[in-house]
């Protein structure tokens, strides 16, 4: 009280309190820019990420492709004219695209250069003339013009991820070869198309051959297994412990249980599926059931919690009312509380799986790391997923493959968007408020 | 697959006897649904799980038995020479004979005793499937004659089905007890084995880490040193550098957006912040390795400084980032939680808003926001793909956050990931660093959840 008095009165402790307000609300505004500041800096390292990866990766969706003309030499595909598929497809047609790279370049000579000069041209040359040839077997004979992918030093140079400045000791790309793929851009020959490779190959050693359709056929089936799993065991468990369970020491153990599971390192989850699924059950190495059923294990706490929270939140009038129709306790769950939780439910659920798609390792503990070149087409055939391919990627020594794991990374995000997008849809368009 | 098949087939026939049960309960009642004690639907439900449990039980209970009995038959049956072998070495002859039948290696062209054997376990497989198929499907035509005879008007139909219905709720609950007692099983089992190896003492506090299988028996740590101490000293420098970076970013981004933000920024800025929660860890790990790590490497060069291009800071600010919203999150739930009540008192006392934040809300909320970081921490300690994409594989002992350091789990994926030999220290060892990491999460989540679960208590 006396403080207040003495403001009142004298000028100098009046001056001091403008002061020690002034510092105060200084004080205020700092603290306020800090909090600020926080936010935009995790803002920003959220877009500089996501940046640095577009910016990484946009390139991989063109690929160089080089126009060629191939003779469908018929004294070398099939010398016996038999037209057998089997020898069709044991033909050299590397010697045909061998042929054609002679045409194209005629001056070169030497084994030397000539292997060089061969090697502008993608492995995966060989791949589709072959596969033209095997879809028209007419064709042999004939001379045939068709854009081949360049290969991946040819194809950077073109993105300019590989520098023409740069000493020659230092470039991935020679003089002699800058020479050669000059004079194929003064002839035209060479384009940047849309790469419809990367969305329809399965992973491959070749940068410009690899693809993600195999990656992401075996997310897909790893997350079917873990959606059928999990989906079902995480609302059972959820209405039993909400509309069932008593309050007793073993209903609060599950909870623990379940509480504790959610936040165990998904790493442990591998080692798990590991010593059991693999080592007791003896089930296939690196096969989607086994991943899928290892990460149903990892998103069921996270959706019984999100169903627990999606019973509770519907009103006890519901269940009420429904009592007094004489409906018994299974009634009431199975005919109104869980059709209502429902949109809650599924929401939950479906950022479950939105983790479990971008879950990598314990596929990593369980086989699903090797190099899987075929598409997989059943729950034990061996896959990678999604994440796996781009941890492979990254591991890859080709500076091609740098822009190809950005890409992969692209498309993954762009699945979980949709998910989440999704996730959000329901929750708008099926919330009530009750 | 043939299981599948066999597993459809058992529901196709459930679903005719519920069609079964239903009708036959309505044909008793005179066709009068009234008559009955239950709807008539609930005497289906009665007759298809008496088909259909009993059987599915069996058809899970035979594949899970069927390959050890199997193999103790084509055991019993080996030539005398080959029965006789090391336990190893029959295991080993088995999994071949097993990887033979299922295509997956070749016929040996010149071993008889092993061609015997393969079609041998063919011919029980093939008998065992047979078996299964006939066992299962009089056990579920069994079931139905038995139902089908219990039908009648009087029958309790409602509450046999409820009974069964809550059973399978509650069965469908311990899936999570199980999970549990999964984990903690297969890592103790694993680890003890290992600890019959490499003594407990050397595996905590030895300080030389080099798994590899040494080249020469005389060489120092023949099987290998196993001394963990330089892995959890780099786990904890590298969860300590990434609490440095999420943990003022986290909580201060947390207060802004509670206390200060217009609804406006708010609803913008929250999102954001999931969507970095969302974010596959490996693409972090991407980021570190092929971003951040370069420009830290680079940048130190600008100041003399020689950073590791694995460094332990690449990694922990990285990892941070990934846990700015775990800390956000939780802390900006508890900041909401505290009443206005404490918040208008404050300001009634003439404090200004960072005043109140500091001197009355920090501490109100401190307990809630200690068991976030807590969790934080253990999310830290957990986390894989950023530190196996970012840090270094080498063991140092050391505390500079600019040379490579390696963590539990990178050690473990390098362990298990690649050519195993199964039954060595090495690939055990990931086991008992498994045990380790369990452990130490689950200590901190449950001291963390506690924490926060006795401060929700309090206001609400």
């Amino acid at each position: 009280m006396t403080d207040i008095a003495e403001t009142r009165t004298t000028p100098l402790a009046a001056g001091r309190a403008a002061d020690r307000i002034r510092k105060r609300y200084a004080a205020e505004r700092r603290f306020r820019l800090y909090g600020l500041v926080a936010v935009c800096v995790s803002i920003a390292f959220l877009a500089l990420m996501l940046l640095s990866i577009v910016s990484k990766g946009y390139t991989a969706f063109q690929q160089t492709m080089v126009y060629v003309d191939v003779h469908l030499d018929e004294s070398v595909i099939d010398p016996k004219g038999s037209r057998n598929a089997d020898d069709l497809a044991r033909a050299n047609y590397g010697a045909l695209i061998r042929k054609t790279v002679a045409g194209l370049f005629p001056e070169v000579s030497g084994r030397r250069d000539k292997r060089k000069v061969r090697k502008l041209l993608s492995p995966g040359a060989t791949y589709d003339v072959r596969a033209m040839v095997m879809d028209d077997p007419s064709l042999i004979g004939k001379r045939i013009s068709l854009w081949v992918p360049a290969s991946d030093d040819f194809d950077q140079l073109l993105k300019g991820n590989i520098r023409r400045d740069v000493p020659e000791s230092d470039r991935r790309v020679s003089d002699k070869e800058l020479a050669w793929i000059d004079s194929l851009m003064e002839k035209g020959l060479v384009e940047k198309q849309f790469n419809t490779r990367f969305f329809t190959a399965g992973a491959s050693q070749e940068p410009e051959l690899a693809g993600i359709l195999g990656a992401a056929v075996g997310s897909f089936l790893t997350l079917l297994v873990t959606f059928l799993v999990s989906f079902p065991l995480g609302i059972m468990t959820a209405t039993y412990l909400e509309e069932f369970a008593p309050k007793n020491r073993w209903t609060d153990l599950i909870e623990v249980n379940i509480n504790n599971l959610a936040a165990v390192p998904s790493i442990v989850f591998g080692l798990l599926g590991l010593a059991v699924f693999l080592n007791f059950f003896g089930l296939p190495r690196s096969a989607p059931l086994v991943g899928g059923l290892v990460l149903a294990l990892m998103t069921l706490p996270t959706i019984i919690i999100t169903s627990r929270a999606a019973l509770k939140a519907v009103p006890p009038s519901i269940r009420e009312a429904a009592f007094g129709m004489g409906a018994s306790r299974l009634q009431v769950v199975v005919h109104h509380v869980v059709p209502l939780a429902m949109p809650g439910i599924l929401t939950g659920s479906i950022i479950g799986m939105a983790q479990a798609l971008g879950e990598t390792a314990p596929l990593l503990m369980i086989g699903m790391v090797a190099f899987v070149a075929d598409i997989p087409t059943g729950f034990f055939d061996p896959a990678t997923a999604l994440p796996v391919q781009v941890y492979l990627w990254a591991d890859s020594a080709e500076r091609a493959f740098v822009e190809r794991t950005s890409a992969a990374i692209m498309v993954l995000l762009a699945f979980l968007f949709i998910m989440n997008l999704f996730a959000v849809y329901l929750r708008k368009r099926f919330e009530r408020r009750w | 697959m043939s299981t599948f098949v066999l597993t459809a087939a058992l529901l196709m026939i459930a679903y005719f006897a519920f069609r079964h049960g239903r009708s036959r309960a309505l044909a008793q009642a005179g066709g009068k649904s009234h008559a009955l004690h239950s709807l008539p639907y609930y005497y289906g439900y009665y007759v298809a799980l008496w088909c259909g449990v009993p059987a599915l039980l069996l058809v899970v209970a035979w594949t899970a038995l069927q390959g050890d009995i199997v193999r103790a038959l084509v055991v019993s049956d080996l030539p005398e020479n080959l029965r006789t072998l090391p336990a190893q070495e029959l295991t080993l002859l088995l999994n071949n004979i097993v990887n033979i039948a299922e295509g997956a290696a070749l016929m040996p062209a010149d071993n008889t005793d092993i061609q015997a054997a393969v079609a041998h376990y063919q011919n029980l497989q093939d008998i065992a499937f047979g078996a299964l198929i006939v066992l299962a499907v009089t056990v579920a035509v069994a079931g139905i004659l038995f139902a089908r005879g219990r039908i009648s008007p009087a029958l309790r139909a409602r509450n046999s089905v409820e009974q069964a219905a809550k059973w399978i709720l509650i069965a469908s609950s311990t899936v999570a007890i199980f999970t549990t007692v999964g984990i903690v099983f297969s890592l103790l089992f694993e680890a003890m084995r290992f600890f019959r190896a490499v003594p407990v003492t050397d595996f905590l506090f030895g300080l030389e880490w080099s798994p590899q299988t040494a080249i020469r028996e005389d060489q120092v740590g023949a099987s290998g040193a196993f001394g963990a101490v330089p892995l959890f000293a780099g786990t904890m420098l590298i969860s300590f550098i990434a609490m440095v970076v999420a943990a003022p970013l986290g909580l201060m981004a947390a207060i802004y957006l509670a206390e200060y933000a217009k609804p406006k920024l708010r609803s913008i800025a929250k999102p954001a912040l999931e969507i970095l929660a969302g974010i596959p860890t490996v693409v972090y790990g991407f980021f570190a390795a092929l971003t951040v790590a370069p420009m830290l490497r680079n940048s130190g060069d600008l100041f003399g400084l020689s950073i590791s291009s694995e460094s332990a800071l690449a990694a922990g600010v990285v990892m941070g980032i990934m846990i700015i919203p775990f800390v956000s999150s939780i802390s900006d739930d508890v900041i909401t939680a505290v009443p206005q009540s404490l918040r208008e008192g404050s300001y009634g006392m003439g404090a200004t808003q960072s005043e109140t934040i500091k001197n009355v809300i920090f501490p109100a909320a401190l307990p809630g926001i200690v068991g976030g970081l807590l969790l934080a921490v253990s999310r830290a300690i957990g986390e894989t793909m950023i530190v196996v994409m970012a840090a270094g594989l080498s063991a140092n002992l050391t505390a500079n956050p600019f040379q490579a350091v390696t963590t539990v789990t990178v050690q473990i994926v390098t362990l298990l990931v690649g050519d195993q030999e199964f039954d060595s220290p090495k690939t055990l060892a990931a086991f008992a660093l498994g045990l380790v990491l369990f452990v130490i999460t689950l200590i901190l989540n449950v001291v963390a959840l506690t924490v926060v679960n006795r401060y929700r208590e309090k206001y609400d």
